[in-house]
């Protein structure tokens, strides 16, 4: 590891995104040659409902700073109903972490369809940004889990 | 002999604490449980049972016992160091310590496990004997008095004095170490701490499970308990918890597991409990696959298994924490006494 | 008391329950258990008092697989428990013949015991015929006394209401014991700054042993293998080896439940460490209630819970960060 990428800090960062829209639009935000932050590594889920709450959990356990959940707009879910399922489950898991005192932002949720690309580019860079300022995840982070 | 005014006793922790670590009974969101002192830490000698039993101090919940780093291709793996600096543990019950002696034969006969020993090695106990005997103690069907603690120190706490005396070198050197603060006791001390021992030893007559009798439970026993119908109804209420192992200043069973960090792994071992329905678990499979079994497991274990394979020493020391904890209500004396009503029955 | 236990003879003398299932006395004044008693003659153990706290719902999944009915004895919070697991499929109504016992608020030795007394050795006015406002306590350190409202459990200030949800029969009065609002506790940790709440859960939680006796009580914990058991999956760590463990241990557990809990407080009375967990169960049910609208688990047997529900124009969850 250089000198500089341990002086500077980088976000790591976990985005779920459904195979039917979400993961699609990045695809199209890489195609149309929109850039967003390296940072964010995606994880192609089936549908946003496959999101289950210890996954954030988990991701936030191995070390990410910022997790955020892509799927379709509701209404469009390629099976109908999941997305408006996953939107209530994250709601309260959310508003969990919130009672918890986990810093507000480190998690999100956006509905991106296939065809956003310009969302999806913007919508990851916003969300850098934020936890950028928000700084390295440490209160829901496991220790064993440092390098 | 020596004594050291309560208003004091802080002067002393902070005196210990400077050398080494000390643990002792700390409260925490109102619940007592042995942790290391701190300044603003509030000391609470005056809780007769922590929570958890202070066997933490020498064979913890859980502790790592390597770590391999992966870096490229190459692994290195990299031994937990044992324990190297002196520690003291301030205010144990006699249950307590004879409950450290069980482990001792578990921990310390051939093959010798290092980490605890190495913790034992390094660890002092100052003992403390129970002011005020509660009705779940039943230390004295053990053989234990806990008017008298046998340990490094043995402290009494009278009238607002606490007394000290040193039983081993360990001991010596821990009063050698903070003797500034303690001053010599004279004869009426060593009256009034005699008065207290009598009216320790005489609550503890009246206490309801003082006369539990242990007739029948011993090595030999062991087909005829095991076997035993009595088991059938016991069992029933138990939700499969781990409450009273984990509470227990005996229970010393482990699993050793794998933490994937990521970047390597990390091997710890943490207390198991036999109530656990993946308790040894095994490639084939689970040897104990009912919650009667389980429960059975843990009882004769502690009054059979164990008394056969230590010259008759019981594992249990008769604390009562399970007596105070088991959602269910549950507890070994309830075992005990269901077994003897058997008997008489019959 | 006498009147449950006539009742029970004669349920089982004509057939009509193979068991009962009830409360057997203990060998300390405030531990019974839980038991199964299957003859008249057994029944001479029987006992219902102020220490009967626990949700014999829970043991009526077991008692379901078994041949014939079972007499079960259940307090009105009990009930809720009972209709949600008849949702699960987890009990057999067909297999319980529910009495529906009378409470006045249920016992918590260790608040008792909280108040300095100590060396029990007999406790007067735990009986549920007992009309006494307070406790008379004999000990080895002399008599001691307590309000009946000062050792009740935490549940019981919250009461849902004495009304039984579910039964054949009824047998005894039930009191209200309501004297304050069960989300106080939650709005006033939602008022604290995020390091105040991270400092607080960090204190309550880091006393978690993961004896797992909360989720082994729980009624809506009902799975035949846990995530945190399953060997498959490494979160099944056994112990806090790090602070994220027992917040994802309780976090995912309080998740499960969402929607499903009764808020019959088990979790919380029997911890050993006295965690408030039902402060996280009282968060979803809080804001199920305000975001999806007013939801109790176990009022019914056939409504769509909340979380296998959904409306066209739910909330987004962004809302957690715009509330403030």
């Amino acid at each position: 590891m250089s000198i500089e990428a341990k002086e500077e800090f980088r976000p790591k960062i976990v985005a779920f995104c459904c195979n039917w829209c979400s993961y699609a639009g990045a695809d199209l935000a890489g195609s149309s040659r929109l850039s967003y932050p390296a940072d964010v590594k995606i994880i192609r889920v089936p549908c946003s409902c496959r999101v289950n709450p210890m996954f954030i959990l988990r991701a936030f356990e191995k070390g990410a700073d910022g997790v955020i959940m892509c799927g379709c707009h509701p209404g469009d879910c390629h099976y109908s109903t999941g997305n408006y399922y996953a939107r209530r489950r994250m709601t309260l898991l959310f508003s969990m972490l919130d009672y918890i005192g986990v810093e507000n932002g480190r998690t999100r949720v956006e509905w991106v369809s296939a065809a956003e690309g310009v969302k999806f580019s913007t919508t990851m860079n916003e969300f850098v940004e934020k936890i950028y300022s928000l700084g390295k995840n440490v209160r829901l982070e496991d220790i064993r889990c440092r390098n | 002999m020596y004594k050291i005014a309560k208003e004091n006793l802080s002067a002393l922790f902070q005196s210990i604490a400077e050398n080494q670590e000390l643990y002792l009974p700390v409260e925490v969101s109102g619940q007592v449980n042995y942790k290391a002192w701190t300044p603003d830490a509030k000391v609470s000698l005056e809780t007769l049972k922590t929570v958890k039993s202070p066997k933490d101090a020498f064979f913890p919940q859980s502790e790592n016992l390597y770590t391999v780093q992966r870096d490229g291709k190459k692994l290195s793996i990299q031994p937990e160091a044992l324990k190297e600096q002196k520690f003291v543990v301030f205010g144990m019950k006699a249950c307590d310590i004879q409950g450290v002696k069980v482990l001792d034969n578990v921990f310390l006969s051939d093959p010798v496990d290092s980490f605890y020993a190495a913790r034992r090695e390094h660890g002092t106990i100052v003992a403390m004997a129970c002011h005020e005997p509660e009705e779940s103690c039943f230390c004295k069907v053990f053989g234990i008095d806990c008017a008298e603690p046998a340990a490094d120190v043995a402290t009494w706490m009278v009238d607002g004095e606490l007394y000290w005396k040193a039983l081993t070198d360990k001991g010596e050197a821990l009063t050698k170490a903070v003797e500034s603060l303690l001053t010599e006791a004279d004869g009426t001390d060593a009256e009034k701490l005699e008065t207290e021992k009598t009216a320790i030893r005489a609550i503890v007559e009246k206490l309801p499970y003082s006369d539990l009798s242990l007739e029948g439970w011993n090595g030999d026993a062991l087909t005829e308990k095991f076997n035993s119908p009595v088991w059938e109804e016991l069992y029933k209420p138990c939700l499969a918890c781990g409450t009273c192992t984990f509470v227990c200043p005996t229970c010393q069973c482990y699993d050793i597991k794998d933490y994937d960090t990521g970047h390597g792994v990390k091997r710890y071992r943490c207390w198991d409990s036999c109530m656990y329905s993946d308790f040894t678990m095994m490639a084939h499979g689970n040897n104990r696959t009912s919650q009667l079994q389980r429960f059975r497991q843990r009882f004769m274990h502690k009054l059979v298994y164990y008394p056969a394979n230590n010259n008759g020493m019981y594992s249990c020391v008769g604390c009562g924490r399970c007596v105070e904890k088991c959602p269910a209500s549950l507890n070994i004396v309830k075992v005990i006494k269901a077994f003897e009503k058997q008997g008489g029955d019959k | 008391m006498q009147e449950l236990i006539n009742r029970a003879k004669e349920l089982l003398a004509d057939g009509t329950v193979a068991r009962v299932l009830g409360w057997k006395a203990g060998d300390l004044p405030y531990n019974p258990e839980p038991a199964y008693f299957e003859t008249e003659e057994s029944l001479k153990d029987f006992v219902y008092n102020g220490f009967c706290g626990a949700n014999l719902s829970k043991y009526m999944i077991e008692a379901s697989k078994l041949e014939g009915k079972t007499m079960v004895c259940l307090k009105p919070c009990d009930t809720y428990s009972f209709n949600q697991l008849i949702k699960e499929h987890r009990v057999d109504r067909d297999k319980a013949y529910i009495v529906g016992v009378g409470c006045k608020g249920k016992l918590d030795i260790e608040k008792i015991k909280k108040q300095g007394i100590k060396g029990i050795q007999s406790i007067q006015g735990a009986e549920i015929t007992d009309d006494a406002e307070t406790l008379t306590i004999q000990t080895i350190y002399g008599e001691k006394t307590c309000a009946y409202k000062d050792g009740m459990l935490e549940r019981c200030h919250v009461c849902k209401g004495k009304e039984h949800q579910i039964y054949d029969e009824i047998i005894g009065e039930s009191k209200d014991t309501k004297d304050a609002d069960r989300f106080d506790e939650v709005r006033r940790i939602e008022a604290m700054r995020p390091e105040e709440k991270f400092a607080f859960f960090q204190s309550e939680l880091s006393k978690c042993i993961r004896c797992n006796a909360c989720r082994n009580v729980c009624p809506a914990c009902s799975c035949r293998k846990c995530v945190f058991d399953s060997n498959k999956f490494d979160s099944s760590q056994k112990a806090n080896v790090d602070s994220f463990e027992e917040k994802m241990f309780h976090i995912i557990r309080a998740f499960h439940v969402a929607g499903r809990c009764t808020d019959c407080g088990e979790c919380s009375r029997v911890c050993p460490q006295g965690i408030p967990l039902h402060l996280f169960n009282r968060k979803f049910i809080k804001d199920i209630d305000e975001l999806y609208g007013e939801y109790q688990a176990g009022e019914d047997t056939d409504s769509k819970g909340p979380l296998t529900n959904f409306t066209f124009d739910d909330a987004e969850p962004s809302i957690v960060t715009e509330r403030g």
